[in-house]
């Protein structure tokens, strides 16, 4: 009897949580279908009278579109150069022996020291220096640059627990290193090429600081710059602002309950299990 | 005659430096050098162009610490600090003990209170800019409810950080909690079946098995929990701008709006450094004393 009780309260609890957790989440994406006297009389209810404009003239907005594709052209480029130079990174760290394997593998942890905005302005100059102002290299290079550290880290952790045997085996047979890394690391770490992809994408996708930065061409705009512009431009027109931040919580939230394993191995296990 | 050993020497040597270069240029020319670079243009006045050329010595940095709204800033680090260890912490770690016992609903819980944590903190404080208007919102509808004209809590100079304070619980408690139950799940199931022959209740279990058990998962969130607040900045921007009159910055929007859009390179890097050494002090304590015993796993 007690412990009924006591769950019962559990239960309350959680539910309570749940909710303070979904309601917002509802209230934008039905608020993007409400016309703006009805967001002021009527901010939690369905929509009395659905306005589907706010969304549809997004989706005709090229802008919208444009922000989207620079977006993933980031997080793409930023994730494929993260997953190969961290993976043949750790690789060399996991199985070759050399003096400074030790040294070179703390000199990367040390950077998950380094607060990125210690770097903002020495970094900005250096992009610009290098000419790189005004294309997508602004942004993916240094994203590339801080992603580096943590994959590493979940990289060698991943590599050093592959059974030895057969590394040496393959050794054995006249396999040169490149060679093993290409045929049977890279093949064999699914799981964690998986989960180093999914947080440096999400990383990337929702990065703000680096790109408000570095890009200054309207043309070049990630989305959540895109976002805080559209802000700019309909102050408290919430009806089109909640359509875009809709438009841009779907996809988010597919992902997550596709990819879900993944991530959270990559923010828990990895880091836990090391 | 070359060696089949010989060959292996130079398939190692070649693989070292292949597969180096290539990470260790972009993170030495990317993070490392950067950062030594803030040190040096911090004393400066500089604008980024030419060379820098006029060194004012620790002037930067005395100006800094006279200014008010930079040590307001200070300040509101502190306090999404102190409100994230002191109460965000220990309610992930409640609500990651009620959920990872085999309690009905478990994993829907999990992934509700998760989600927040996946969203774009822009699109975040967002959601939370409208929920907080006191023409449109949730906020505005609630006072409404009780025939009350609504408060613009973002406006208000001593709502604004509360207001910001809440955004942040809502939004990160729930990596916490998913960091201690991948922590719990950890714990062998025979210890706690033992205790339950014991005659441990839920609660004791909680206070003499599972917390202690977990101390070294709870260090690795403290650690992201101090380094995540101090570089707080993508919520500030779409809910108060730093605003009204100042009073809400964290220190990388103070050096966002008084360093990077003035580009003031000398004085922003001086920013810079100051959240550099709070990181370095705090990693430095925590290698100290945090992390002494999985260091010893570890090597």
């Amino acid at each position: 009897m007690k412990t009924n009780f006591r769950t019962y309260y559990l239960y309350l609890l959680l539910f309570f949580l749940a909710g303070v957790i979904i309601i917002p989440l509802y209230v934008s994406v039905m608020g993007g279908f409400k016309h703006t006297g009805e967001l002021r009389t009527n901010s939690l209810g369905l929509p009395i009278d659905w306005k589907f404009e706010n969304y549809t003239s997004l989706l005709i907005n090229s802008d919208f579109w444009l922000f989207l594709w620079n977006s993933t052209v980031y997080a793409v480029g930023t994730t494929f150069f993260v997953v190969l130079f961290a993976s043949m990174t750790a690789f060399v760290f996991a199985h070759v022996k050399f003096a400074a394997n030790k040294f070179l593998y703390n000199y990367f942890l040390l950077g998950l020291m380094f607060p990125f905005a210690t770097a903002i302005l020495p970094l900005f100059l250096r992009v610009r220096d290098f000419g790189l102002l005004g294309t997508s290299w602004a942004v993916i290079i240094p994203q590339i640059a801080f992603g580096l550290g943590f994959s590493i880290i979940l990289f060698r952790g991943f590599f050093r627990q592959m059974p030895k045997e057969i590394f040496e085996a393959a050794v054995c047979d006249g396999c040169s290193y490149t060679q093993f890394y290409f045929r049977f690391t890279l093949p064999l770490s699914t799981p964690i090429l998986a989960t180093v992809s999914v947080i440096t994408l999400t990383g990337s996708w929702n990065n703000y600081l680096l790109p408000l930065i570095m890009i200054n061409d309207e043309s070049l705009y990630s989305w959540p710059m895109g976002i805080m512009v559209f802000r700019g431009e309909y102050f408290t027109d919430w009806g089109k602002i909640l359509a875009y931040v809709s438009l841009t919580l779907v996809p988010a939230v597919v992902f997550f309950f596709t990819l879900q394993k993944y991530i959270v191995a990559g923010l828990t296990g990895g880091a836990v299990k090391e | 005659m070359r060696s089949a050993k010989f060959d292996a020497l130079l398939s190692r040597y070649y693989t070292i430096i292949i597969f180096l270069i290539p990470a260790l240029t972009i993170f030495t020319l990317f993070v490392v050098l950067p950062i030594g670079e803030a040190a040096y243009y911090s004393f400066f006045r500089w604008n980024g162009y030419g060379a820098p050329e006029k060194f004012v010595g620790l002037k930067n940095y005395e100006f800094l610490f006279k200014n008010r709204v930079f040590i307001m800033s200070l300040k509101n680090n502190f306090y999404i600090i102190a409100i994230s260890l002191f109460v965000q912490l220990p309610f992930a770690l409640l609500i990651a003990l009620m959920i990872s016992d085999k309690l009905r609903g478990a994993a829907f819980f999990r992934t509700v209170f998760f989600l927040p944590f996946i969203l774009a903190e822009i699109v975040t404080a967002l959601i939370w800019a409208y929920i907080y208007d006191g023409n449109y919102g949730l906020v505005a509808a609630i006072w409404g409810f009780f025939g009350a004209e609504a408060p613009f809590v973002l406006g208000d100079k001593d709502w604004a950080l509360v207001a910001i304070l809440i955004v942040i619980f809502w939004k990160f408690f729930g990596i916490h909690m998913m960091i201690y139950i991948a922590g719990l799940q950890a714990i062998s199931k025979e210890v706690l079946e033992a205790a339950k022959v014991d005659g441990a209740g839920p609660i004791t279990t909680a206070f003499r098995i599972k917390i202690p058990m977990l101390i070294p998962t709870i260090k690795l969130s403290v650690f992201l929990s101090l380094l995540g607040s101090l570089q707080l900045f993508d919520i500030i921007m779409p809910l108060t701008g730093g605003g009204p009159s100042n009073v809400t910055h964290s220190m990388v929007s103070y050096l966002y709006y008084f360093g990077v859009m003035r580009m003031k390179v000398g004085f922003g890097s001086a920013v810079g450094v100051v959240i550099f050494l709070i990181c370095l002090f705090i990693a430095i304590g925590y290698q100290r004393t945090l992390m002494r015993d999985d260091n010893e796993n570890k090597f």
